[in-house]
């Protein structure tokens, strides 16, 4: 089942992500002065509240944190369901939400190694848009 | 803690009203209509006139404003307005507390503290949009599916479970304590319907661990409270239910949502729960009843934890229907039915409940209250919380 993709629409503050993406690549924000990687991008580093800002290739790998099954749910997700959303824990400690793809739900578990994928997606006019970033199980490949 | 500086036993809850309580999109009147009719309660409730209200509180930007409703009630002097921004039903003690400041400063004298949804007339709430742009925070939550607070709490829910081993039957507790006191409220919008472990086991996942019964009601109607001086409130008709104490509780980044919170398995309460015990100058074993804000079950377990009325290892063993309900239960819970069973007015039904429970006026009455908590919205980014007690506890 592929879920629904909705592509974001970039601005300053994300573009480098975005690209990264658009290359298949997971680029991250992180901190010149205190070394903090930043989830999600911004300018200013929340930990240090340093301006200087610098980008990175993550390496894409990192653990589920917590994790949903939805089940029931209104709008275009209800026919996707059962849908496993989820935090991944990076490797390089941001947990950012996404959806565990490729996986039987209900074998998904806190803790399961998984690894980046870039899914295409499309903007509200059905415009390719950036790919989204979903994780599958580290084993998958 | 310098008396000067502390509004316990200084002001006093003196009204409570509500409005029917609809199932959603039911309500006859419009929201504006609903908010006028609960405050109208509430004054006669406290035996005054609507006109002397001259302070309003509110929360999660409800869409009745101040300026329109003193037109409406025809109040001559508006001294005081106030709106609490946070997720849900968060502020719902927060408004009690903004209330109670502004009385303490001297800035109102009567002032009321409100809520109202109508949601047949301005749409569900608390569900995303389909339509909005994807950019911004929502750029890195909503292609993920992320769209409604279930799902975001289940999060948060599952990771507790997983780290401290608790919860499941707990949750199960929670939900039937609420269905059995809302038989007894004639106000409860789930009156006339039970909920036992089988029904509730066999009910549908919405978002695991949540299943139906696990989720908060939706609902239409409108709630109010009247707050005003301890000293006016003595020569009122009803028992005094002094506000002992009253804290917002956000914590560190607790508003991030796909980004990373500090303290992420938390009900958001551990802030303000030592302020508030401070303020009141009491301990968790002080309290005798206790109004719990169920947007999910999951949430009331952690909220009970992070108050002090159970720990991380004896939840489950707390937690049970036996102990929760107010016939014979050692810790007695959400007693109107709450936001499960009585009404999902973002948590109002609960802090008015705690107050009823101060009078001796509750359908489901713990015998000798002397103190109340009321808490709302667990595990948003601000959550706060509220003691009310009778006169001897000043
Ligand atoms: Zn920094």
């Amino acid at each position: 089942m592929t879920l629904p993709a909705k592509a974001a629409e970039p601005n300053s503050e994300n573009l480098q992500f975005f690209e990264g993406a658009e290359q298949g690549r997971l680029v991250l924000p992180r901190c010149t002065a205190c070394g903090f990687v930043i989830w999600f991008p911004r300018e200013i580093c929340p930990e240090c509240g340093s301006q200087d800002v610098d980008w990175f290739e993550a390496s894409g790998s990192g653990s589920i944190y917590s994790c949903t099954v939805t089940r029931r749910i209104p709008g275009s997700w209800g026919k996707a369901t059962p849908f496993v959303l989820a935090y991944v824990e990076l490797d390089e400690g941001p947990r950012v939400m996404t959806n565990i793809v490729d996986c039987d739900p209900e074998q998904v578990a806190i803790g399961d190694r998984v690894e980046a994928v870039f899914e295409e997606a499309t903007d509200r006019d059905g415009n390719p848009g950036p790919p989204l970033l979903r994780f599958r199980p580290a084993e998958a490949q | 803690m310098n008396d000067d500086y502390n509004l316990k036993g200084k002001v006093a809850v003196v009204g409570v009203g509500e409005t029917t309580y609809y199932k959603h999109g039911q309500s006859p009147d419009p929201e504006f209509v609903l908010v006028l009719k609960a405050i109208i309660a509430a004054c006669e409730d406290a035996g005054i006139s609507p006109k002397e209200i001259d302070g309003f509180c509110s929360y999660s930007n409800d869409r009745n404003d101040p300026p329109r409703l003193a037109n409406a009630l025809g109040i001559p002097e508006l001294r005081y307005s106030n709106m609490q921004w946070t997720s849900g039903g968060g502020g719902a003690a927060a408004a009690v507390q903004n209330a109670s400041g502004a009385i303490m400063a001297g800035s109102a004298n009567v002032v009321v503290a409100y809520r109202g949804l109508a949601q047949g007339q301005f749409g569900r709430f608390g569900r995303s949009g389909g339509s909005r742009p994807v950019s911004g925070p929502a750029a890195y939550t909503l292609p993920y599916g992320m769209m409604s607070a279930a799902q975001m709490y289940a999060m948060r829910t599952t990771r507790f479970m997983h780290e401290h081993g608790v919860g499941r039957e707990a949750m199960r507790a929670i939900a039937m304590t609420c269905y059995h006191h809302a038989q007894n409220n004639p106000r409860a919008v789930m009156n006339g319907k039970t909920l036992d472990a089988e029904t509730y086991d066999s009910s549908r996942w919405i978002t695991e661990p949540y299943r139906l019964f696990d989720c908060c009601l939706e609902n239409d109607g409108a709630a109010a409270m009247i707050i005003t001086r301890t000293d006016r409130a003595k020569d009122l008709a009803k028992p005094l239910a002094l506000v002992l104490g009253a804290q917002q509780s956000g914590g560190h980044r607790s508003g991030a949502t796909a980004e990373n919170v500090t303290d992420y398995v938390t009900s958001s309460f551990k802030p303000a729960v030592k302020h508030l015990y401070e303020q009141a100058d009491i301990t968790a074993t002080d309290i005798d009843v206790v109004q719990s804000y169920e947007n999910f079950t999951g949430g009331v377990v952690m909220s009970l934890i992070e108050h002090g009325l159970c720990t991380y290892e004896n939840a489950d063993e707390i937690l049970t229907f036996d102990n929760l309900r107010a016939d014979g239960g050692k810790l007695p819970l959400n007693t109107s039915g709450g936001n499960l069973a009585e009404c999902y007015m973002h948590g109002l039904g609960l802090q008015i409940e705690a107050v009823r429970q101060v009078r001796g006026e509750s359908c489901n009455q713990v015998p000798d209250v002397k103190v109340a908590l009321a808490n709302a919205g667990p595990m948003v980014a601000v959550a706060s919380t509220a003691l009310y007690g009778t006169e001897e506890t000043a």
